[in-house]
């Protein structure tokens, strides 16, 4: 159920071949519509920051459709087409629109001459580092120089010299010597982190990117200056020197930082993670994400991360965990404290787990202060998982006293804890003493320790699985790297847990195949919808029957929760 | 025998007892063409000077009555008039005079621009360096506004504007219309990208905004004086007016002299005027218009058509100095200042001094005029001090090629077309200087000789 503007389509030329492209797109986007790997090369221009300009990489050829002056007539060729008129000089595709019979040449003499000179100026006082530059594989400055250059250097003069390594914040380290002066980091800064710390003193060659005196770029979006750098002059101070990018291998994922949901891809190899950058999603982030949500991944190598599947703290079989956690929730007056970290799968299992053993559900809400940009004040990632899958019907409250007046009355005596640390949320250490704890999560805490029952569970980098996002949108994503050697996959064992209760023989269950309950029993998935399905950018839920509910979430980035609410009031197109 | 001036603009520049206080300047019949404007239309008044066909003093001459018709009327946004007085073209000196001695002819000038055009407000943009021509603007308003002359109901004609005099921090850059309009709203003087950032569509605080030269708008002074028809009859069709010649270099007289546009030649104008060059000496080149304007060599014979179709064949003292003229011959009239060089004249470091000058302007912005500027003058200055080859020329042709038409602004043909001209006509002088120096090092003498640049 997207909602779409429609926008008017235009024809227009591109290297002698007709291209429809919406009204108003600039020659860049234009030309990668044509498809076939075609690109204008540019440096400055980024589809989500205000056009500056200055690069000159984007250079093309562009001409109009003749008419005469006086008369307002089309002056024809010789084969009776409309004569085109190009302009003398080339022009910027950035800042050039596509209007109606537009022709462009993106190749031609004058095109390639062009490109080959702004690429040799930006050499002359480049420090040519690559072999010891983090930027090296992923470096405009590289590709477009191997595409576009000349290949040898015809400048004998002394280069310029610049500050070095400047630590321009806590994350970002800077090398001025690189700098293509582009402005991205400074126009991103200004526009999308409302924080304009960023800018150029000095003037002519001796340009320097700096921070405003006495400042520092210590934004929580500072990282994606790091990303948006066409070239190694911004690097990232946790990922410097740490391996060379063309090594790591890519996963897409999402930020479980809040309700927002980023679109993220995780950088890892051989099991270990060493970045994670935004990935494009125009409904959800954009190209940006919080410096925060990329430094979860550092908590999954912790030293309190849970490795075994224990009973009464011996080491067992996943098996044996799986059956004696089943034992202790059929003895009734069980209660079981679910997570909206969970992924929408394991909301489906804690929700037949619940239903098969009576158990009463409470979940414990996490909300902060929003920013309004990627950081909404839910922060979990799958609150709205939970109401889809039915495992809450209304939003979670902010602590668990409920339960523990019930511990203390007796009317609860097991409980099912899902990496909650509840002694923090209101069942004092005392009542939880009276009750057996079942833990399932990913670190030990002080509800682990005293737990009879623990079962430890992949994070969100080791396992495959869904959220649902603040607006509804049901984003997928992949493992990257394998969990601690011996921990299983988390629905296989709640499966076991869940098929114990109604003394089942567990079925081996793969994602795909969990998917076949989970898309039948939840009326807001097709069908036919399977994990594989979904598509990467993500698919967007019918979202009538929560829409009274009073989620938290303020205007952000991308979600106005007025405007999301009387769209999906009355579906587009009704 | 001397030419005689005949003066317009600069009619009472110099002249003995007349001082730049207001009461001198409305003795000498000043502020009448104010009192007329205002009793005008201003669509009037913006015909009149369409049709004197006016064309831009400070560099490009563009038609100043286009540039005004270009205006975005229907925005509803308020209209800007800005004066650019940030005269900094190597070789121009004229603004300066207008500022210093006849300051109220400009405001005149201005306040009839303005009410021509309904501007809401008008500015003067100064250069940094001109703090004498700011003080005195200073005051020359405040004298206006006290007799009603801008400020609010401009002589009861229900027409208010001021004029807010902004003095830039000393940059080159700033003489770029856009450049200017980014300084004054307080940024850093980058030029905008146009399209979409015309300022007669999106100037300053985005809002319609006409930007002058300062001879310019005193010309609209003397316009609404004469009419359009009367000014048009100064000088040749399409080329209409006096024009301000800024002479210096190789010269008896430097200085400035006004006359109608195509009154006097070249030739003219260096040795009747000016007095001829040095004794002994031979003209070697003259560069017309400002230094970023293209070089004429002496012997040169310039031949071709004019817009109209006349053919001409000219050697360089007879090129008649106008817009159209100057133009043809490959050069450009900018901003009138005439730059003569004789045969003493060293080109490479007459080339390596114009580099030095745009590489420390150039602001940096985009990426042809910020890297390849500095490199020619790096060249340049590399082949002055005794380090010359013969493929440089090559290379400097190369170099300028690769900037020209390829910037955000015209300071990139601004910093290019020296460079061109120069080794298109002196090419063997450049690679003569590589040879002798060669010659020197082999003889095991210092390969440079001395120079006279900073």
């Amino acid at each position: 159920m997207e909602i779409k503007n429609i926008v008017e389509n235009i024809t227009i030329n591109i290297d002698g071949q007709d291209v429809d492209v919406p009204k108003g797109t600039n020659i860049i986007e234009a030309v990668k519509m044509v498809g076939k790997g075609k690109e204008v090369p540019h440096y400055c221009y980024h589809p989500k920051l205000s056009i500056a300009g200055n690069c000159r990489m984007c250079m093309v050829e562009m001409g109009m459709p003749m008419r005469d002056r006086a008369t307002g007539e089309a002056i024809l060729d010789d084969d009776g087409t409309q004569k085109i008129g190009w302009m003398p000089k080339p022009t910027i595709g950035c800042a050039t629109n596509a209007a109606p019979g537009m022709h462009i040449r993106t190749n031609s003499e004058m095109v390639k001459e062009s490109r080959n000179g702004v690429t040799e100026f930006l050499l002359i006082n480049h420090p040519l580092d690559c072999p010891i530059c983090d930027q090296a594989g992923e470096c405009r400055l590289q590709e477009f120089s191997a595409e576009h250059g000349r290949g040898y250097s015809r400048f004998t003069e002394e280069k310029n010299v610049k500050p070095k390594r400047t630590k321009l914040g806590p994350r970002v380290t800077l090398d001025d010597e690189r700098c293509i002066l582009c402005s991205r980091c400074v126009r991103f800064s200004k526009e999308i982190a409302n924080d304009d710390v960023l800018g150029f003193v000095d003037r002519g060659t001796y340009s320097t990117l700096t921070c405003y005196p006495g400042k520092e770029l210590e934004h929580n979006y500072s990282l994606n200056t790091v990303d948006i750098c066409p070239v190694g002059a911004l690097t990232s101070t946790d990922f410097r020197f740490k391996m060379r990018v063309w090594f790591l291998k890519r996963t897409h994922s999402i930020c479980t930082e809040s309700s927002v949901g980023a679109n993220t891809e995780i950088w890892s190899r051989e099991g270990k993670i060493y970045r994670v950058t935004p990935r494009r999603n125009d409904a959800v982030n954009d190209t940006w994400m919080t410096d925060s949500g990329r430094g979860l991944f550092k908590s999954i190598d912790a030293d309190d991360r849970l490795t075994h599947y224990t009973i009464d703290g011996v080491h067992k079989t996943p098996t044996q965990a799986a059956v004696a956690a089943a034992e202790l929730l059929k003895a009734g007056d069980a209660a079981l404290i679910g997570s909206a970290h969970s992924s929408v799968e394991e909301q489906f299992y804690y929700k037949a787990i619940a239903d098969r053993s009576s158990a009463k559900v409470a979940l414990v809400s996490h909300y902060d202060s929003a920013d309004g940009i990627l950081q909404s004040e839910d922060r979990t990632p799958n609150l709205r998982g939970a109401l889809v899958t039915g495992l809450i019907d209304s939003l979670p409250e902010a602590e668990l006293s409920a339960i523990a007046r019930e511990i203390n009355s007796g009317a609860v005596k097991t409980l099912f804890v899902v990496n909650e640390d509840v002694t923090k949320l209101g069942i004092p250490a005392d009542a939880l003493s009276q009750v057996k704890v079942i833990y399932v999560g990913t670190h030990a805490n002080e509800t682990s320790q005293g737990a009879a029952v623990v079962l430890p569970s992949l994070s969100v980098f080791e396992k495959d699985g869904t959220f649902i996002n603040q607006s509804f949108r049901l984003q997928r994503f992949k493992a990257a790297v394998p969990g601690p050697s011996g921990v299983t996959s988390d629905f296989s064992v709640l499966e076991q847990v869940a098929a114990s209760l109604n003394d089942e023989k567990p079925a081996a269950i793969t994602i795909d195949v969990a998917w076949e309950y989970i898309a039948k029993s939840i009326s807001q998935f097709e069908d036919s919808l399977r994990w594989r399905g979904i598509p990467d950018e993500g698919l967007a839920l019918d979202a009538k029957a929560f829409l009274d509910i009073p989620f938290v979430e303020t205007k952000n980035l991308k979600f106005d929760p007025v405007a999301f609410k009387e769209a999906h009031a009355t579906p587009a197109g009704a | 025998m001397a030419i005689q001036e005949q003066r317009l603009i600069f009619k009472h520049i110099d002249e003995p007892g007349y001082t730049n206080d207001i009461d001198c300047y409305i003795k000498h019949g000043g502020y009448e063409q104010l009192k007329k404007a205002v009793t005008m239309k201003p669509e009037d008044i913006c015909a009149e000077v369409l049709e004197s066909g006016v064309r831009g003093r400070g560099g490009a001459g563009f038609p100043a009555g286009m540039k005004w018709k270009f205006l975005d009327r229907k925005s509803g946004k308020p209209i800007y008039l800005v004066c650019n007085c940030d005269e900094s073209e190597p070789g121009t000196f004229k603004d300066r005079e207008i500022v210093h001695q006849d300051p109220h002819q400009l405001i005149e000038g201005m306040m009839c621009s303005a009410f021509a055009i309904q501007a809401k407000l008008a500015f003067i943009y100064i250069r940094g360096e001109f703090f004498q021509g700011y003080k005195i603007l200073e005051r020359a308003i405040e004298e206006a506004r006290e007799k009603n002359l801008l400020g609010d109901n401009i002589l009861g004609s229900g027409y208010s504007c001021d004029i807010i005099v902004h003095r830039g921090a000393g940059a080159y850059i700033c003489g770029e219309e856009t450049g200017l309009i980014e300084s004054i709203e307080g940024n850093r003087a980058n030029p905008r990208i146009k399209p979409p950032y015309f300022p007669a569509a999106l100037g300053l605080y985005q809002c319609p905004t006409i930007v002058n030269n300062v001879e310019t708008l005193c010309d609209v002074k003397h316009i609404i004086e004469l009419g359009g028809k009367g000014f048009a009859q100064i000088g040749t069709p399409g080329n209409t007016g006096t024009r301000i010649w800024c002479v210096s270099g190789h010269v008896e007289k430097p200085g400035y002299y006004e006359f109608p546009c195509s009154a006097v030649t070249l030739g003219q104008l260096i040795y009747d005027v000016c007095g001829g060059l040095k004794p002994g000496r031979k003209l070697k080149a003259v560069i017309p218009g400002g230094s970023s304007a293209k070089i004429l060599r002496a012997d040169e014979r310039f031949t071709g058509k004019l817009k109209d179709g006349t053919e001409f064949d000219w050697g360089i003292e007879d090129i008649p100095m106008d817009f159209d003229s100057l133009m043809a011959v490959g050069s450009m009239s900018g901003s009138g200042g005439v730059i003569v060089m004789d045969d003493s004249t060293d080109m490479v470091e007459a080339l390596a001094n114009i580099n030095y000058f745009y590489a420390h302007e150039s602001c940096g912005q985009c990426t042809p005029c910020r890297e390849g500027v500095p490199w020619m003058r790096k060249v340049t200055q590399r082949m002055v001090d005794g380090e010359a080859r013969e493929e440089d020329a090559d290379l400097l042709k190369n170099i300028a090629d690769q900037i020209a038409g390829r910037t955000i602004c015209a300071f990139g043909e601004a910093a290019s077309w020296p460079v061109q001209s120069f080794i298109a006509k002196f090419k063997d002088e450049f690679v003569q200087k590589a040879r002798e120096q060669a010659a020197r090092r082999k003889e095991g003498k210092a390969a440079a000789t001395k120079t006279t640049l900073i």
